[in-house]
């Protein structure tokens, strides 16, 4: 065990790891927006629309859930030309994140949905308000505010699972790891320095998410 | 080359998924090894102890698991440690996975009133003994359905030893696309066949989690 530590020799590519930090922090700040609100229509739809829609919506939310995002990033990048649907790898990229957190999105959101008692409903509409109305003024608020934590959470599991978009050369995070290692040789000081800036980055995007929480959620005592 | 029939590659995946399965059953009980003896410190050690735990739990669910494993296979070499990828990823995998279930398991302990413990004490129980006797058997009937609903969680995880070159399905779905270049139908029959390992699971998970808000109602 003669190994000697080597940090300086990254220095130099510091602008490598920021835009790094950059694309991922984008990616997934785009594709929260994007499934968040994917997961407040699909969870509307799970309550009010068609029977044949929400089966529908019901299947997809199985299959995201119970396959691995490598292996639906992998489909959409390789597999959806054979369709005739070719896509960049940050569009790739930012459709499976989408497609993956949406399917959690619309399952929490629901969850949320349900948690709100439905004499709030009740209410809403006997106030005259209709029903899509009660529903985007009186429920959605409540049902958002209980469950904006455990969105959160997901929000986090996608960025760090996201590590695999650079995999289909997206130059994110890990691709900043992996293209420093190769130039400089230092793989064990590159992965932890990487592994640090990751763990720093959940950690404050919790802080940010959580403040955001608080401040949009203000009024509501939960 | 190029005249692989539909049977040839579902059998090549179906082979290959075994790997994925062995992978995911190394994990699950190395992790649960792990875990548990994390778990068991916490409750007979001291705040140094936990802290230190905690750090684990953070450092491993704060990090990618993508990461974990690149510091396995291409960090430990270096310190002189030569790992092959199922070493590595069965090292990472097994830690990455005892985070979690100690993290499941601490919260199914905690759940419980802290006047069991008391009352077993009260009956002159050593700690250990009220642990065994008392807190386990209560906090076991809680912990199975999220452990069985994790479990999905490593099957798909273990997806990501493909990329240090590890044999398992994803891997050689990844192969075989570069020999046949069909990678919609190949990409599909990937996903269904980890659908049909994780699915069974998740159901399962489901029917326990109903099982017991029975069983908390009644």
């Amino acid at each position: 065990m003669t190994y000697i530590f080597d940090f300086g020799s990254m220095s130099q590519y510091a602008g490598v790891l920021l835009h790094g930090v950059g694309v991922t922090l984008g990616l997934t700040g785009a594709s929260t927006l994007a499934g968040g609100a994917l997961g407040v229509v699909g969870a509307a739809l799970l309550r009010s629309g068609p029977r044949w829609l929400r089966w529908l919506i019901a299947a997809y939310i199985e299959l995201i859930r119970n396959t691995p995002f490598i292996v639906q990033l992998f489909f959409v990048f390789f597999g959806l030309p054979s369709l005739g649907v070719r896509l960049g790898q940050i569009e790739a990229a930012f459709l499976a994140m989408t497609l993956n957190l949406a399917a959690y999105a619309i399952e929490i959101v629901r969850a949320g949905i349900e948690s709100v008692k439905p004499g709030q409903y009740q209410a809403a509409l006997s106030l005259g308000l209709s029903g899509r109305q009660a529903f985007g003024y009186v429920v959605l608020p409540q049902a958002l505010a209980a469950v904006f934590p455990a969105l959160v959470g997901q929000l986090l599991i996608m960025m760090l699972s996201s590590a695999v978009v650079s995999q289909i050369s997206v130059q994110d995070l890990t691709y900043a790891a992996n293209f420093i290692q190769s130039r400089t040789f230092r793989s064990f000081e590159c992965y932890i320095v990487i592994a640090a800036v990751y763990l720093a980055l959940s950690v404050a995007l919790r802080k940010v998410c959580n403040r955001l929480g608080r401040r949009l959620f203000a009024g509501q005592k939960r | 080359m190029n005249d692989f029939t539909l049977w040839d590659i579902a059998q090549g995946l179906l082979l290959s998924a075994r790997w994925t399965v062995l992978l995911s059953l190394i994990a699950f009980v190395g992790g649960g090894v792990v875990g548990g003896a994390m778990l068991g410190l916490r409750l007979a050690c001291g705040n140094r102890v936990q802290t230190a735990i905690k750090l684990y739990v953070e450092l491993f669910q704060g990090t990618p698991l993508l990461l974990q494993l690149f510091l396995g296979f291409f960090g430990l070499p270096l310190l002189g440690i030569e790992v092959s990828p199922w070493m590595a990823a069965s090292v990472a995998l097994t830690l990455n996975t005892s985070a979690y279930l100690y993290d499941i398991w601490r919260g199914c302990v905690e759940a419980i009133p802290r006047t069991q413990w008391q009352a077993a004490a009260s009956l002159g129980l050593t700690r250990a003994q009220q642990l065994r006797y008392v807190i386990w058997p209560q906090a076991r009937r809680i912990a199975t359905a999220p452990t069985v609903g994790f479990l999905v969680q490593v099957v798909k995880s273990t997806a990501l030893a493909s990329i240090i070159g590890f044999e398992e399905l994803t891997r050689t779905g990844n192969m075989l696309t570069n020999v046949v270049f069909e990678p919609f139908l190949i990409f599909s029959m990937v996903a269904a066949m980890y659908f049909a390992m994780c699915f069974p699971l998740t159901w399962y998970a489901r029917v326990l989690e109903r099982r017991q808000g029975l069983a908390l109602k009644s």
